[in-house]
């Protein structure tokens, strides 16, 4: 696992090697400086020799200095890697999610990729970061500390011999037992933040059905838990600083009852007493600092096994080899076409099936049909943003899967239903269909959007900043706005769908008579809820539960077809006592 | 300054919640710290005496005798086993204490954060109120239960060893408290960089946040029009910064425990300089110069912890400030004391009742005790109302109407004319600045929140829905209601179809956000709960404008029986759908411009026969 994150550390591998090499020298400095300093007392001090005190301070002082500047350059370049490695890992992430197609996205949600690209990454950064500094400064510190002790006395460096496994035994074992409890609590912190997130974005909800009651209950339920497992698991933890300081306390003992023999005995001096237990104190340090990277490491890996998901997902639509470059025309064919949704277990439902269908470049068609009666996904698998299952889909006679899939989207443009606006200005948010449209371009598209006048409207006009979903401006301006974006593409086909819902009949009519005119030869596809949107298509579309019920013109559906006579006659009734005005209003334009 | 002073009194806040409760545990942590404190200085202390008082003693002694020493080692051995109980007993009393305070803390921002107006949530984004519930009070769990007690513990041992230090040479510890003045300036220096560049890393990680969260929200817009390269290229912009920051960050505080350290080591050698001089000149004994130079090591070590902890404690502090700030809000004002209960007749009178009757009553009381009690009719009128969100832009202008008890009343007009306002005026989600609203001839301020709201049944454009079964989501007006009548209200807005589709049919678990449900079906569900509700007053807003119409069709029956006997209040944009209110008022930039019934209005050929012909745009 640690594998597949390490290949990210791409232009920080410098850094990365730099770091615990810094760090190693930093630790043979603080293993010297002890060294030193019992020289000054067991040598300088105890034959009062100012001369050999100032020799041995100014090595010590030189130390100090290296051990300084080693430290803070492995600090920088600890820094500096693990910052670089984060970098890496989010650009990483986020340029695999740009290869996905609809079907990736929707496995992941949009809240989970973000948490993954965004607390997941810092976490496995706070652990990168640990590990190549503490994960080496720790055993090499452990080791030169015991080859020093072992110069010193052998007889005293083998308590360490049996210390050493028995608190790095003791360690672990409180980790492990730890670690369940730990998963437990953050599974009930997710359920914590959970119903705080719930009730933020459904508090309306709570106060109108005066549920706020409910509510804490909910909360404290859920919040005592997390109270309740974390305790539990830092009950664990409690343990780690007093089994670290018996240990310690066990050691200084042994050290000076041997020790003080040993001295007695002549083949000590008591400076370097002072030294091996200086020692003493690292090497155990160095095992907590090891278990503490140990738990770390635990922690992180539900992180890390959520970005190599990510990074790992294959996009489920890739080009082929040798794609075609170029949409000849408009003209689309569905041949037997039947689909269904990956994640859906139940394979035999299907969401669309058994689809034939025929649109000559230039037509307009129009689609109309119920909740859930596959619309969108029909018209979706057009510019291949879902795989057909069965069947094939063409596109000017071609296979939308020959196509390279840049050159087929850039000519099938789409207005999709939960259309988003992006925070910028209109202008920037009108070129994502061409970076390279000029100003006039821009107008000309949102004209046949009839888009221009209200944008015109604004102090800033074009360059009107549009706030983060395009909040400052109303539904049906946003839906026009979206579809002059769609246009400027210059697409072959153009498909709307349900993207007039906001727009006034009037305008809708508008912008219907603008593609006739101006826009002859692309295909148009039109979702529709409203009758008039599709009334004057030249081929209507009925679907009912992914299949097709009936194909035809208004007026042949309103004599074949009992779903569309039955949504026309919903729709046109009210309007046919009092609206005779607007028919005159419509033919008016 | 004005911002240490705020820090201090949330420093000073936040001991007041852990004096409160745990008085008496964090006393006993108090001392528990100071005895295995004073149990390690003691152990340095002992390492001196070993040597000046056992070791160079029997130093040349031919059959030198260890038992003193052996008692010696083993009363250190007791005070060790006192100093490591002592350890235990302060972290695991400290997990008490932080837990508790967190667990309270937490319920306190919640609870508190129910009783909250609606303007609230206008006016804070939840990603922030999010960051509270987790960044901030994680900062402050991590402060509680670590960096609390080692700064503690760290200032118990320095200020033994100080003393330690003065008692053995006063020359020697100016030279120490010398070392430590110039380590205060270098952490201060460190330290103000490095939470600088934390400060400027946040605002970078908000902002790469923001993109991802842009991005990632429109990621299908993004494949439907290739921009793929061009979102990569603004995205390692934003990436690029954030990592700039982070290093900058990590660097200063990677630095400053090598820097304190190696003071330290300065420190030591300056004193084993000075102090060899001295005892040169005889005025110090060997043993106390080494003891001395321990002292130094032992009080460099902690003063390197604190400084490290200093990183957190700041976070901490800005988290906590966050938190109370939270908890500080001003909560809705409630001075209502009209109650909603059940109520049945008994001789023609209105009694209160312990079930539910489906008989409503207000119950009123009075300045001289008597209570009255009064139908719920549903008769609802507003008297020259004028609201603003905020004083100086009023948004509904001098609204008067009326509504009778069982009417449809309807809203029309373009976005932001004030229809979804005025909704939100009858269930006081916000107070009107003058006027008066009344409610069955009630002044609604004098009304229950939570009744006002009570008899209210809400169905709302953005369906909210809560983890759990689709059972519970619809259950969740009347959490008493049984299995049928949930399948009920079900079929009445013509959910239980879909639903009986679902893998596991009213049992299917569903998320807060939704998904799996179009937004179609989710606003059948949002229909459903109001319907179980069978509240007295129903306010729809915009309530199927995501359904079809042919379904919208089968619902609109559903509808029909659900108002029936019921005062509504519509906003509809498909205005096929309100054609037949009772009362229609058009409203365009906070007036009520024209009412009346659909024919009225028609012939009126008015701002309404413009919307209803479709010749003027309605959002």
């Amino acid at each position: 696992m640690i594998k597949k994150l390490a290949k990210y550390i791409k232009d920080c591998k410098k850094d990365a090697i730099l770091t615990p090499i810094f760090v190693i020298l930093e630790v043979v400095m603080e293993v010297v400086i002890p060294y030193l300093m019992a020289k000054i007392i067991d040598v300088g001090i105890q034959n009062s020799d100012v001369k050999y005190i100032i020799e041995i301070g100014a090595f010590l002082i030189l130390s100090a200095i290296f051990s300084l500047v080693f430290g803070m350059l492995s600090g920088r370049f600890a820094a500096k890697a693990s910052a670089g490695y984060a970098r890496n890992l989010r650009k990483a992430m986020f340029d695999k999610v740009q290869t996905y197609a609809f079907e990736n996205i929707d496995k992941f949600s949009t809240s989970s990729l973000i948490t993954r690209m965004t607390t997941d990454v810092t976490n496995v950064q706070m652990a990168f970061q640990m590990i190549i500094r503490i994960l080496v400064r720790a055993p090499i510190m452990l080791i030169f500390a015991l080859i020093m002790s072992f110069t010193i006395s052998t007889k005293l460096a083998c308590i360490f011999l049996v210390a050493i496994p028995v608190l790095g035994f003791l360690l672990i074992f409180i980790a492990k037992k730890a670690h369940p409890h730990f998963e437990t609590v953050f599974k009930k912190y997710d359920e914590l933040n959970r119903v705080v997130q719930e009730n933020l974005s459904g508090i309306r909800v709570v106060k109108a059905y005066a549920k706020e009651e409910l509510e804490k209950k909910k909360f404290k339920e859920v919040n005592d838990k997390v109270y309740q497992f974390f305790k539990k698991a830092q009950k664990v933890v409690a343990f780690n600083s007093p089994v670290m300081q018996l240990t310690i306390y066990t050691c200084i003992l042994l050290i000076s009852w041997i020790g003080a023999q040993t001295i007695v005995g002549g083949q000590m001096q008591t400076g370097q007493l002072s030294s091996i237990i200086t020692y003493a104190y690292q090497i155990l340090m160095s095992l907590m600092m090891l278990s503490m990277v140990f738990v770390m490491v635990i922690i992180s890996q539900s992180s890390t096994e959520r970005i190599i998901e990510v990074l790992e997902e294959n996009p489920a639509i890739k080009n082929k080899e040798n794609t075609v470059k170029e949409v000849k025309d408009g003209s689309i064919s569905f041949e037997n076409v039947s689909f269904c949704y990956s994640d859906e277990k139940d394979k035999d439902k299907f969401a669309l099936r058994n689809i034939n269908l025929e649109i000559k470049a230039g037509e307009t068609v129009g689609i109309i049909g119920g909740t859930g009666s596959s619309k969108s996904t029909l018209v979706q698998l057009i510019p291949r943003l879902y795989e057909a299952t069965k069947g094939k889909v063409k596109v000017g006679g071609i296979d939308v899967k020959d196509y390279d899939l840049n050159v087929l989207r850039d000519s099938v443009s789409m207005v999709l239903q939960k259309n988003v606006l992006f925070s910028g200005t209109i202008s920037e948010n009108l070129r994502w269909g061409n970076q390279d449209a000029d100003d006039e371009e821009l107008e000309k598209v949102c004209k046949l959007a009839q888009a221009d006048d209200f944008i015109k409207q604004f102090p800033a006009k074009y360059e009107t900043i549009l706030d983060q979903g395009g909040t400052n401006v109303s539904g049906g301006q946003k839906q026009r706005i979206c579809i002059a974006r769609a246009l400027l593409k210059k697409p072959k086909i153009l498909i709307l769908d349900d993207s007039t819902s906001a727009v006034d009949t009037k305008t809708d009519a508008l912008i219907r008579r603008a593609f006739r005119e101006e826009i002859p030869n692309t295909t148009k596809i039109i979702i529709a809820q409203r009758i008039t949107s599709i009334e004057d298509a030249d081929k209507i579309i009925v679907l009912d539960e992914g299949k097709i019920d009936g194909i035809g013109t208004s007026e042949e559906l309103l004599k074949t077809n009992k779903i569309y006579k039955e949504v026309y006659e919903s729709q046109m009734k009210g309007e046919e006592e009092d609206g005779k005005e607007s028919e005159k209003i419509e033919s008016s334009i | 300054m004005e911002k240490k002073v705020k820090k201090s009194k949330v420093a000073f806040r936040l001991l007041k919640y852990v004096f409160t409760t745990y008085k008496i545990q964090f006393f006993i942590v108090f001392i528990a710290i100071v005895i295995s404190a004073l149990a390690n200085v003691m152990g340095i202390q002992f390492i001196q005496r070993l040597i000046d008082e056992y070791i160079v003693p029997l130093m040349g002694n031919q059959n030198p005798d260890f038992s003193s020493l052996l008692q010696a080692i083993l009363s250190m051995g007791v005070i060790y086993i006192i100093g490591v109980l002592a350890t235990y007993i302060y972290n695991r009393l400290m997990i008490n204490i932080s837990q508790g305070i967190l667990n309270k803390i937490r319920t306190q921002m919640f609870d508190h954060m129910q009783t909250l107006p609606i303007g609230y949530f206008d006016s804070h984004s939840h990603g922030e109120v999010m960051s509270t519930y987790t960044n901030d009070v994680d900062a402050l769990r991590e402060c509680l239960s670590q960096s609390i007690p080692q700064v503690f513990s760290a200032i118990v041992t320095m200020i033994t060893v100080l003393i330690s230090m003065f008692t053995t040479n006063i020359y020697l510890t100016l030279v120490v408290i010398a070392m430590v003045i110039v380590m205060t300036f270098v952490s201060r220096y460190l330290g103000g960089n490095s939470s600088r560049y934390f400060v400027k890393q946040q605002e970078d990680l908000g902002k790469v946040n923001g993109y991802i969260e842009e991005m990632m929200g429109g990621q299908k817009v993004v494949k439907v029009f290739c921009y793929e390269e061009e979102s990569k290229k603004r995205f390692d912009e934003l990436n690029e910064n954030l990592c700039n920051s982070t290093t900058s960050a990590n660097t200063y505080a990677n630095i400053l425990m090598p820097c304190i350290l190696n003071i330290g080591n300065l420190g030591y050698v300056l004193v084993a300089v000075i102090g060899g001089i001295l005892s040169i000149n005889g005025i110090l004994s060997i043993g106390n110069i080494a003891a001395f130079l321990q002292y130094v090591k032992a009080f460099t070590n902690p003063l390197g912890q604190v400084s490290q902890q200093m990183n957190f404690i700041v976070m901490a502090l800005a988290g906590a400030e966050r938190i109370f700030q939270l908890i500080d809000e001003k909560p809705e004002e409630d001075e209502g004391y009209v109650t909603l209960v059940n109520a049945k007749m008994e001789d023609g009178k209105i009694v209160e009742s312990k079930e539910r009757t489906g008989l409503w009553a207000w119950k009123h009381p009075h300045h001289d005790g008597r209570i009255t009690y009064a139908r719920l009719r549903g008769k609802m009128t507003f008297e020259d109302v004028v609201f603003g969100y905020t004083p100086k832009k009023i948004v509904l202008h001098n609204i008067s109407l009326e509504a009778k008890e069982g009417q449809k009343i309807s809203f029309v007009g373009a976005t932001g004319a004030g229809k979804t306002t005025i909704t939100n005026l009858i269930n006081r989600f916000y107070d009107i600045q003058s006027g008066k609203i009344r409610y069955d001839g009630i002044n609604i301020q004098k009304i229950k929140k939570a009744d006002l709201r009570r008899s209210l049944g809400m169905v709302l454009q953005d369906t909210s829905l809560f983890t759990g079964t689709i059972r519970d989501n619809i259950r969740y007006s009347r959490p008493e209601a049984s299995d049928e009548e949930v399948v009920a209200a079900a079929k009445l807005a013509n959910a239980d179809n879909f639903i009986k589709h679902l893998p596991k049919g009213y049992d299917t678990i569903i998320n807060g956000s939704g998904e799996g449900l179009s937004q179609g079906q989710r606003q059948l569900l949002s229909i459903a709960r109001a319907a179980l509700d069978n509240a007295p007053v129903l306010i729809l807003d915009e309530a199927t404008s995501s359904i079809d119409t042919r379904t919208e069709k089968i619902v609109q029956d559903g509808m029909d029986k659900l108002m029936k006997g019921r005062t509504v209040f519509v906003i509809a944009h498909r205005l096929s759908t309100i054609r037949n209110s009772d009362l229609i008022m058009v409203l365009d930039q906070g007036r009520i411009i024209e009412r009346g019934n659909h024919n009225e209005l028609m012939a009126k050929k008015g701002m309404y026969y413009g919307l209803y012909t479709g010749a003027i745009e309605i959002e």
